[in-house]
């Protein structure tokens, strides 16, 4: 892989396209060999009540994920109100010294987890206002994903099917004309099952795709996360090549000059 | 003394600190974030933050979660 081809978000530079959640895996060490495998240099962490009374010497995710090495990626996950979700981003800031970089959601109910646009609006204002980089996750709608960049989102993240659905990119025209639109990155955030998923989605010219389910859901973790980090590096690749265009009919390969 | 310790009732002596609750939890070596009475608590105040009848004390930590599911 080209490496100068780098993934930017907020000034700072990623080799890796690969984005991935900590959540639903077995247990830590499997968390740290699937991040590993799939060389995710950016993971997203939940922000949760601490236990109090029980497990108290329960091992710590960041000891597993350190914040020295990986930038981590505190979301806001399960929060279905606007001001749930600042709340969580601003106990996170808090958390990790003053770490900016955050990934807002704000659910709409728990069926689809569709985001609650409205909402996820209100609450980029009031974090970008207050100082954060928001990466936001979003609807597939063009004009809503531009809008959440003219905002000052720092990456522009649409679904491609419903949180852990593992259904693929469902939505290639919508996702094709954000990325035509867009100036920030764009990541596809839910949806991808399996690496050819993946490769779609970086074939329409996505700057990345995050996952957790379609990893930690996986027979083998470790093995499919190796399979996403190749296949986004293979779309990668094939969105800069340039595909060849569709063609109804035939078109030979060999020369039909000289035929005997 | 009762304050409200994530979502729940707790017992505590009176004029105890932050620090002085969060080594009774036996939390001291983790990376913690508190939020009292809905203001988060920088980690600075903690040793002189005493703690009065009802206060609402959250204490929260970084755990594995990428997208959404119910963690609590």
């Amino acid at each position: 892989m080209n490496n100068t081809d780098l993934l930017t978000i907020a000034g700072k530079e990623y080799k890796s396209r690969l984005l991935l959640g900590t959540g639903k895996y077995k247990n830590l060490k499997e968390t740290g060999q699937a991040i590993a495998a799939g060389g995710a240099e950016i993971v997203t962490v939940a922000i949760r009540r601490t236990n109090i009374g029980q497990n108290a010497d329960e091992p710590n995710l960041l000891d597993v994920i350190s914040p020295d090495r990986y930038t981590l990626l505190p979301n806001t996950a399960g929060c279905y109100t606007a001001e749930d979700a600042v709340r969580t981003c601003r106990l996170a800031r808090e958390l990790l010294d003053g770490h900016k970089l955050v990934k807002l959601e704000v659910l709409g109910d728990a069926q689809t987890l569709y985001p609650d646009m409205p909402a996820t609006l209100e609450a980029a204002d009031i974090l970008i206002k207050d100082g954060f980089e928001v990466m936001v996750y979003t609807t597939d709608d063009p004009i809503l994903a531009k809008r959440l960049e003219d905002m000052g989102c720092v990456a522009v993240m649409p679904l491609a099917a419903p949180i852990g659905s593992g259904l693929g990119i469902q939505n290639r025209y919508n996702i094709l004309t954000i990325v035509e639109n867009a100036s920030v990155p764009i990541i596809v955030d839910a949806g991808v099952g399996t690496a050819s998923d993946a490769a779609i989605a970086m074939e329409l010219g996505c700057d990345g795709v995050l996952m957790n389910t379609a990893v930690a859901e996986a027979r083998n973790p470790v093995l499919m996360a190796s399979a996403m980090k190749k296949g986004i590096e293979a779309g990668r690749e094939a969105f800069l090549a340039g595909r060849m265009p569709r063609r109804r009919f035939a078109s030979a390969s060999s020369p039909i000059e000289g035929v005997i | 003394m009762q304050i409200l310790l994530n979502g729940e009732h707790h017992s505590i002596s009176a004029r105890t600190t932050v620090t002085q609750l969060i080594e009774d939890l036996k939390l001291t070596e983790r990376r913690l974030a508190v939020e009292l009475n809905g203001e988060i608590l920088p980690r600075s105040k903690y040793a002189h933050s005493v703690l009065v009848e009802n206060d609402n004390l959250e204490i929260v930590n970084a755990i594995g979660g990428g997208q959404s599911r119910k963690y609590i």
